[in-house]
Parts: structure tokens; C-alpha cells; sequence
């Protein structure tokens, strides 16, 4: 009867996963991570967060325990001091500090993605002995300069430019909306190294904070993530070795788009956290707060709202995890654009909703859906927009 | 975590694509027109094995799991919606709740041949008055000696103009509401048991939706699939299975009407340039990939729940609930694609449009599964 091969039958390893198919379950090193990633969430992010964010205060004591836990290089070889841990457990340590705070995650996930990251993809031995082990530990943090005034979705019109003059790279310019500007020791930065060569004339390189002609300006207001900090940076004469070129001259926008392909994932997996409290929160409210003589949580109208928001994030953190596990795939980048823009339209949304549900007492100040409500706006802003993301994805579907 | 098919499944994937493609595509535009019930697909579709896909093969069934059966019912899905239910009726809500519910009698005498393809089932729960709230049927099930007698009327049954063998819910006791309800084995050649013929629907057309009859009808106790007043629990535990291939063939039909409006928006011309050259049409179909491979993973993290042993009540619903709204906007934006002519029955988007709909309705509505999903996130998580 049967003609069909029977699945599912593949021998498991010693961790219990299989050798291929399907397994939508974490293994145990991931598990304990996570949970490891949640209490001290809880225990040392929590606590202040919301002074913090009224206070516009960068949590630099946070940081430093972040460092000494792993979390700041977790993609990082343990030769370079790193956590050498995968992208899965630095997903699920993102989601659980953006549950928690998203703009302590957000820092998390530059020093991370666009900082470490290409160091070590795009780096010399040199240099990755002096920039990794600092920023692994979290005696400093990282920063990534792509964004100009001029030069947001579309980096080809930027103008920092970066000249060679012997043993140096002496760089002029600005870079706008830079994360841990001012904090951070080390910034990847693109520019412009051959004004003939179109997209080909970008290099990334490495600026240590130190560098002369380096300098930070004023803090950004900005609508949310306050307590993250946000800033220009400029390069007057900024010289730094040779050696802190990433790649080779010219391929500085192809390591600026590989890290962010990589990065959106940690960006999605931000959303997907902002998304898992901001539904907790509904419901947690919707139980407690009793109008007309019950609990609001007994209204279908709040009740469908839940179930639209436990779907949606079922459905981000899927394409979230699926992203991830076909990292090494030609499809990865359609993927991660996917799970970036559903995760973080999705995210907006439960916030949306998650506010609605709290009424009048959403609005205010001193419930925390009024926060995450700001915070989550620029998850479809930040690390390519919605519509990049959608661009990227329908370049995938018609190239084929 | 790792979400990549084995080479065995993909093989099955294989098979079943090109079964679909010899076998179901050429007559789906047909049988959507005429409404012909496609008994001889059924009868190719068992001889592959696809009738039983996740029944051990000592029961006449292919003896794979519930991840297979989704791939099953997503590749028929895709190029007939009509045979993607025809299978998942079959396969869920008869075969499934026989093999976990019923006699080592009852597994030989009905399971086989329904698993194997020899025979139709169909599920009869719906009545006129009992739709979303089983609660309220009227149909009747009175103990007579060795025997029930069952009285009553149901609508709205897939497969019922043709099927061989009815699971069919009645009441023991109308006082007693769901817990009167009593599940019975029903062969169609049972006197007092009837049909109706064809009706015109809106989509799925050829699937023999109709309604049966009971007029006392003698079943013997032996044929009760489980005990009385159990009748409930069956249906709702059956239904769990069933969404999670419902949210399948959702998945297949969106992904047919994606690749047609994805080839169409290449070859369209307009103002001196294809369609997929304007943003607005590539922006209608990174959505369409991304929410149809979320419902996919929806779907698939259900199946592998339930092949795993574990409980998914709350995921199926959420599958069945994201993969049968995501068909009904990916099946909007393709046939949007096609202009004119995707409102036309020249173009299959047409099709698929219509046959998109009633994945929202069928096997609980999109509002029984949000009421399903907030019970779940709200009182049991």
C-alpha cells in the first residue's frame, strides 16, 4: 500500500535533535541561556527601567554585567573572548532583554551585529586582538556608522570620505542616528574611499574612539528607546591604521548589507520580545481591570484582540527561527527580511492593541504598554525600513 | 531547532507534486464547473496511499505522521483546493478519530478500507441549528436492545453525496446538551441513512457537500465510537487534527495563486514595463511570501507538536486561524495582480479566490479559534 518512503526516521544526536527535519524545540544549552537571560533580565534590567527611560540615562552599570555574562560578544570566538555561542541563543538572549528593556537591547544588539560581527567576518588578526576582546567583555561597547544626514535607505549617496596616506586612513565627515555614540569604543564605519567607483568606492573601517579627530555631538530627543543613546559623530582629519580596513578597498558596502542581513534578525528577534510583554501585559490588565461588574478579559472584544496578538507572535517568532536556522542558506536574506518586517509590523501592532486594552491608564506615563508603545515605533524604522525590507524581498522572489 | 525537510519527505513532496500534477490539475478546473464529486482522484489518491497518510500501514494506511500529511494536503491543495478537503475529511475527521477512539473491531472492519482508500468517509456534525455550538443538534440516538436508533438531519457534510462510511453525532440525551452527544460508525447502506445531491457553493465546489438524513436508523452498539456521552469529546479532540490540515490546504491554495501572480506580474506589460516592475506589485508580493511562509511554520510547528505527543490544541487553532486569513488576502492581492483577467474564469486566481473562503469557515470558524487561542493565552498558559 504504502509506496511512500516513511520520514522521520533519521538517527538523533546526543542532544536529542535530529539530523535533519524538523525540530521546532531548543536544545539544552539553549534552554538554560535563555532562562539564565531572563532572571537576570528581571532581576538587574527591570528594576529602574522606567526612571531610566524618564531620565534619558544610558545604564552604563548594566553593561558592564552584561559584558562579564557573555552577552555583549556572544557571536564572538572564544580565542577573541567571546561567548562563541550561535545566532539561535543570541536571538533568544535579544528577545528576553528586550522583554524586558528594549534600549538596553538595542545596544546589546549593536556592540553585537554590526559591530563584532563584521570584525570578525570582515577583520584582520591584528585587529581583531585589539577591538574583540574590549568589546566581548564589555569594558566598552561598539557602534556602526553607515547612516549620513544625506544617506539613510540609500547608502550610495553618502559623502564621509576616507583617503589613504601611508600606513593610515585619514577620514572627514558625519554619520547621523549612531547608537552608543559617545559609549562606544570601536565604530565600523563606511566611507567613501574612491569618489569615481559609484557603490564600489565604499570601504568599511574600524574607528577606535580614541582616534584624533574623532568627536561625538549632542544626544538625540528622540520618541522612544530614551535611555539608549543616540548621536552624530564627525571625523576631522580622523586618522587610523591601515589595518583597520575591514575586507578589502571598495567592498564597504557589501560587509555594511551581510551585516545587516545578519543584524535583522536581532532586530526581529527585539520585536518578538517587545511583542511577548506587550501581550503579557494585556493580559495580565485585562484579568485585573473590572468594568461593568467584570473582569474586561471577559469580553469577547478583548478577547479576540489576545488572540490576534498570541497568533501574530507565534507567526514573528517562526519566521524568526526559521530565519536563523537557514542562516547559511541562499535563501537567507529573503528570510531575514521577512522575519524583520513581519516581526517588527506585528510588534507595533500588539503595542497598539496592548494599549487599547489598558484604556485610559495605557496613555499614562506610569504603565509600562505607554513605554513599549514608543519603543517598538522604530523596530520598521531601524536596520533597513519596512519598504527596504519589502525591496529586498521581492529582488529574491524575481531573480529567480 | 532546525525547520528543513528530510530527503524522505522531501521525496514525498515529490510524489505528491507530481501526482497533483498529472492527476488532480487537469480535471480541477472541470469538477469546480460542474461540481462532479472526483471519486476515481480519491480512488488514485489511496493507491498512493494518501487516503490515511499518518494511519500505521497494519491499518491499511501509509504509516507516516502529521507533518507528512500537511505536506500531502498542501501539494494536492495547490492545484485543487476541491480534492485537498476531499483528503483532509478523509484522512482527519474519519480516519483519525477511528484509529485513537475506536475497537480493534471497529479498526478492521472500518479503518482499513477507509485508510486504504477502498472507501469514503465523512464526518456529520453540523446540523441546521448546530453549527459553531455542537451543543444544540437535534439529531437522536436512542438505545433500543443491542442496537441505537438515530433520528435527525446534517448539513453542510464534505464528501456526504459519495461517501461509503458516516461518522455521525447524536444525541442520547437532549437534556444533557454536549454531554448527550454519542459518536457512531455509520456504513451509507445502512437502511433509514440518505443523501442529498450536488449543491453550488461558492468555492470547493466538486467537494459533495450535502446534507444526510437519519430516519430510524438502526446502528448496533458496537458500532458507538466510544462511549455514550463521549460523542463530544471525539468531535473537538478530531477537529484539533483536522485544523491543522485545513491550515495546510489554506498554505497550498495561497501558494498556487503567489506563483501564478508572481509568473503573471513577469509577463504582464504595462506602461512600457512588466508589472513586477512597479513597487507597488512587489510590494503586494514580499507580503504574500512572507505571511504565506509564516502560516507554513505555523502550520508545520502543529504537526510536529502532535507527532511529538505533545498538546496543540492552542497551536493548531492558531495555524488554522493565520493560514486560512492569510489565503483569503494572498488569494485577494493575486488575483489584484491579474487586473481584469483574474476576474475571469480564464485565470485559476479566480478559483483560488473563491475556494480561499471557506478555509475561514470550515472546522470552526475564524472566530471559534480566536475564542479557542484567547481560552488558551488568557486561563491555560
Amino acid at each position: 500500500m504504502a509506496v511512500l518512503t516513511e520520514p522521520g526516521t533519521e538517527p538523533r544526536t546526543a542532544t536529542g535533535e535530529t539530523e535533519s527535519g524538523i525540530d521546532f524545540s531548543l536544545n539544552e544549552d539553549q534552554e538554560l541561556m535563555r532562562d539564565e537571560v531572563r532572571r537576570f533580565a528581571e532581576e538587574r534590567i527591570q528594576p529602574g527601567v522606567a526612571e531610566r527611560d524618564h531620565e534619558h540615562r544610558f545604564p552604563v552599570e548594566i553593561f558592564k554585567e552584561m559584558g562579564e555574562m557573555g552577552l555583549l560578544g556572544m557571536l564572538v570566538p572564544e580565542e577573541y573572548g567571546g561567548a562563541g555561542t550561535d545566532t539561535l541563543s543570541y536571538l533568544l538572549a535579544m528577545e528576553e532583554i528586550s522583554r524586558v528593556d528594549p534600549a538596553v537591547a538595542v545596544t546589546m544588539s549593536v556592540t553585537n551585529s554590526v559591530c563584532c560581527w563584521p570584525i570578525v567576518k570582515f577583520g584582520g588578526e591584528a585587529l581583531k586582538r585589539k577591538a574583540l576582546p574590549p568589546l566581548a567583555a564589555g569594558e566598552t561597547l561598539g557602534g556602526f556608522g553607515l547612516t549620513e544626514p544625506g544617506a539613510g535607505s540609500d547608502p550610495s549617496g553618502m559623502r564621509t570620505t576616507a583617503r589613504r596616506d601611508g600606513d593610515s586612513w585619514v577620514l572627514n565627515g558625519e554619520k547621523a542616528w549612531i547608537t552608543n555614540a559617545g559609549f562606544a569604543g570601536w565604530y565600523v564605519v563606511v566611507a567613501r574611499t574612491n569618489p569615481e567607483a559609484g557603490k564600489r568606492g565604499l570601504s568599511a573601517i574600524v574607528v577606535p574612539a580614541d582616534a584624533p579627530g574623532f568627536s561625538v555631538g549632542q544626544p538625540e530627543e528622540k520618541l522612544g528607546l530614551k535611555s539608549s543613546r543616540t548621536a552624530q559623530i564627525f571625523f576631522s582629519d580622523c586618522r587610523v591604521p591601515a589595518e583597520n580596513l575591514l575586507g578589502q578597498e571598495g567592498q564597504g558596502l557589501k560587509i555594511a548589507l551581510a551585516t545587516l542581513d545578519h543584524s535583522r534578525l536581532g532586530i526581529a528577534a527585539q520585536a518578538v520580545g517587545i511583542h511577548q510583554r506587550a501581550l503579557e501585559l494585556a493580559v495580565s490588565y485585562a484579568k485585573e481591570r473590572v468594568q461593568f461588574g467584570a473582569p474586561i478579559a471577559n469580553n469577547q472584544a478583548i478577547q479576540f484582540k489576545i488572540a490576534q496578538m498570541a497568533t501574530e507572535l507565534a507567526a514573528a517568532r517562526a519566521l524568526t527561527h526559521h530565519a536563523c536556522s537557514a542562516e547559511h542558506t541562499s535563501q537567507a536574506g529573503r528570510l531575514a527580511a521577512q522575519a524583520k518586517v513581519y516581526a517588527s509590523e506585528a510588534a507595533n501592532r500588539a503595542c497598539q492593541e496592548s494599549l487599547q486594552i489598558h484604556g485610559g491608564n495605557g496613555f499614562h506615563d506610569h504603565y509600562e504598554i505607554s513605554r513599549l508603545y514608543r519603543d517598538v515605533r522604530v523596530t520598521t524604522i531601524y536596520e533597513g525600513t519596512s519598504e527596504m525590507q519589502r525591496l529586498v524581498i521581492a529582488r529574491h522572489l524575481l531573480s529567480r | 531547532m532546525r525547520i528543513e525537510l528530510t530527503e524522505e519527505q522531501k521525496m514525498l513532496q515529490d510524489a505528491v507534486r507530481r501526482f497533483s500534477a498529472e492527476v488532480v490539475k487537469p480535471r480541477a478546473k472541470e469538477i469546480d464547473e460542474t461540481g462532479e464529486f472526483p471519486r476515481s482522484f480519491f480512488d488514485q489518491a489511496g493507491e498512493l496511499g494518501l487516503a490515511g497518510v499518518a494511519i500505521p500501514e497494519e491499518y491499511g494506511g501509509a504509516g507516516m505522521d502529521a507533518l507528512a500529511y500537511c505536506l500531502v494536503i498542501e501539494e494536492v491543495s495547490r492545484v485543487c483546493a476541491t480534492s485537498g478537503v476531499i483528503l483532509s475529511v478523509n484522512n482527519s475527521l474519519v480516519c483519525d478519530p477511528i484509529l485513537k477512539f475506536g475497537t480493534e473491531e471497529q479498526k478492521k472492519e472500518f479503518l482499513t478500507p477507509l485508510a486504504a482508500g477502498e472507501k469514503l468517509g465523512c464526518f456529520a456534525l453540523t446540523e441546521p441549528g448546530a453549527g459553531s455550538d455542537p451543543a444544540g443538534m437535534r439529531t437522536t440516538a436512542r438505545r433500543d436492545g443491542d442496537d441505537y436508533v438515530l433520528n435527525g438531519n446534517k448539513i453542510f457534510i464534505t464528501n456526504g453525496t459519495d461517501a461509503d462510511i458516516a461518522l455521525v453525532f447524536a444525541s442520547i440525551d437532549l437534556e444533557k446538551k454536549h454531554k448527550g452527544i454519542t459518536c457512531f460508525i455509520v456504513p451509507a447502506d445502512t437502511p433509514g441513512y440518505s443523501h442529498g445531491t450536488h449543491e453550488f457553493k461558492l468555492g470547493v465546489n466538486a467537494s459533495g457537500t450535502t446534507e444526510l438524513a437519519f430516519q430510524d436508523m438502526r446502528i448496533p452498539a458496537k458500532w458507538r465510537l466510544g462511549g455514550d456521552g463521549e460523542g463530544f469529546k471525539v468531535a473537538m479532540s478530531t477537529l484539533d487534527g483536522g485544523r491543522i490540515g485545513i491550515a495546510a490546504q489554506a498554505v497550498g491554495i495561497a501558494q498556487a495563486a503567489f506563483e501564478e501572480g508572481l509568473a503573471y506580474s513577469q509577463e504582464r506589460e504595462q506602461f512600457g514595463q512588466h508589472l513586477s516592475d512597479f513597487q507597488a506589485i512587489q510590494f503586494y508580493l514580499a507580503d504574500m511570501s512572507t505571511e504565506i511562509d509564516a502560516a507554513r511554520l505555523l502550520t508545520w510547528k502543529a504537526a510536529w507538536l502532535k507527532d511529538n505527543g505533545k498538546r496543540f490544541t492552542l497551536e493548531a487553532a492558531q495555524a488554522k486561524l493565520f493560514a486560512s486569513e492569510m489565503a483569503q488576502r494572498v488569494t485577494n492581492k493575486a488575483l489584484q495582480i491579474h487586473g481584469g483577467y483574474g476576474y475571469t474564469k480564464e485565470y485559476n486566481v479566480e478559483r483560488y479566490f473563491r475556494d480561499a473562503r471557506i478555509t475561514e469557515i470550515y472546522e470552526g470558524t475564524s472566530e471559534i479559534q480566536k475564542m479557542v487561542i484567547a481560552d488558551w493565552v488568557l486561563n491555560k498558559a
